[in-house]
């Protein structure tokens, strides 16, 4: 086992883990932070993305151990109390999802996109940054559209 | 996963000692391939070398006239570089098409070379671009550094430094995707050097990424799209799987070169996606 020091959602965590747990594993079976979903388990459909140091990441493709010292943010991290995320309120109000299962994965690949984009986004880009991003059941329209909402409402 | 020592050297000198004195060691990288392989029990090192807090494998500059890629530099940030798209932006391009956005902010150009993924984008842009594969050792060209599917010249506790591109006329990538993994099916780097043109292909060949002489070699004498079309490519020197069969391939490996001589042919200037 190892010691792990790293900081979650703003606040600091030490865990024994082994090195070969994946930070998706870390967060939902230690930290039972279980917004993070495993998906494909593959690194292809993106519904396990945390961010770390601000940057997304599929957290099945992440040892827990390499977040020794970093920041790591997942979807519990973004309210304020009962207030939703800017991009979190955005998906509620365009009812950008139907079962579920995808839209952590989504909301915090958003997130990184915008800040990436600095909000500047259109339609064609949001869909093609989305690419890393599997949902089965909307078909896409209105995620694109509570992104683009979302984008908006956070300018400066 | 089998159980692993981890170490996370923060120097060359630390990583040189780990790998000198370990067990069976493993570099990892940006770990979008290592990981799901180790998950898969394909592979199982005793020790875990992380190279994400080496500083100096992260260096991204121009020295030389060459444009200089530490093995570290990820490939949103290669995509991302003011340097890169300026003095090569076929080559930002092909960054900024690799896997999606959260693979591009983890993975790094060292790591998919040293993998040689016979459908990665990165060996088609080294092998056009004439780029030098930096080690721990030596000076590599890309010419002699691909060998064969997930084979390079790299001996066993030899590591990446850095690539070197040389600067070029103009040049371009272009690719056919396969649209789950957004692995190239077949993958295109045309560039045009003064001392002539170089063509290298991806995802298609049987062994691996290549150089299609022939269109060379026609290109050398006419750049133009209509020289290509007496040239074909033997599908049974492609790959063929469930994607796609080898005359597809070399069907593909023609049409894409066929785009990129227009494109470059025209303006000199550089691609985009398919």
């Amino acid at each position: 086992m190892m010691r792990l020091e790293t900081e979650i959602n703003g606040t600091p965590v030490a865990a024994e883990v082994e090195s070969r747990t994946l930070l998706v594993e870390f967060l939902r079976d230690q930290c039972r932070l279980t917004g993070t979903h495993v998906g494909c388990d593959t690194s292809q459909c993106g519904a396990c993305v945390v961010h770390l140091d601000g940057v997304a990441v599929k957290s099945c493709a992440l040892l827990a151990i390499q977040c020794q010292g970093r920041k790591v943010t997942t979807i519990e991290g973004l309210a304020e109390g009962e207030t939703l995320h800017p991009m979190q309120q955005a998906f509620h109000e365009h009812h950008a999802l139907q079962c579920g299962f995808c839209t952590p994965g989504m909301i915090m690949s958003a997130l990184d996109m915008v800040a990436r984009h600095e909000g500047d986004l259109d339609e064609r880009t949001v869909r093609e940054e989305l690419e890393g991003n599997i949902c089965r059941c909307t078909g896409y329209e209105n995620i694109v559209k509570a992104i683009l909402d979302a984008a908006e409402m956070m300018r400066p | 996963m089998n159980k692993f020592d981890y170490a996370c050297p923060t120097s060359l000198a630390e990583t040189l000692g780990l790998l000198r004195d370990g067990d069976e060691p493993m570099l990892l990288a940006g770990g979008q391939t290592l990981v799901p392989t180790m998950k898969q029990g394909l592979a199982a090192p005793d020790l875990l070398i992380d190279l994400n807090a080496v500083s100096e494998l992260m260096d991204l500059a121009v020295v030389d006239g060459e444009v200089r890629v530490g093995a570290m530099c990820r490939h949103a940030a290669v995509a991302a570089s003011p340097v890169v798209r300026e003095k090569i932006p076929g080559l930002a391009d092909l960054a900024a098409m690799i896997g999606d956005a959260q693979v591009r902010n983890r993975g790094t150009i060292g790591g998919s070379v040293a993998n040689n993924d016979p459908a990665a984008d990165y060996p088609a842009a080294l092998l056009a671009l004439g780029a030098t594969i930096r080690t721990d050792r030596r000076d590599i060209s890309a010419d002699a550094f691909f060998v064969d599917l997930f084979e390079t010249a790299l001996e066993p506790g030899e590591f990446i430094r850095e690539v070197g591109f040389p600067a070029c006329s103009s040049c371009a990538y272009l690719k056919f995707r396969q649209p789950a993994s957004r692995f190239a099916i077949v993958g295109v780097f045309v560039a045009r050097h003064r001392h002539g043109v170089r063509v290298a292909v991806t995802g298609a060949g049987a062994a691996g990424v290549f150089r299609w002489t022939e269109a060379e070699a026609a290109l050398d004498g006419n750049f133009a799209r209509r020289t290509l079309s007496g040239l074909a490519l033997e599908p049974d020197q492609m790959l063929s799987d469930i994607h796609a069969g080898g005359a597809y391939r070399a069907h593909l490996v023609r049409v894409l070169t066929e785009r990129l001589v227009e494109t470059l042919g025209a303006d000199g200037a550089r691609s985009g996606k398919k």
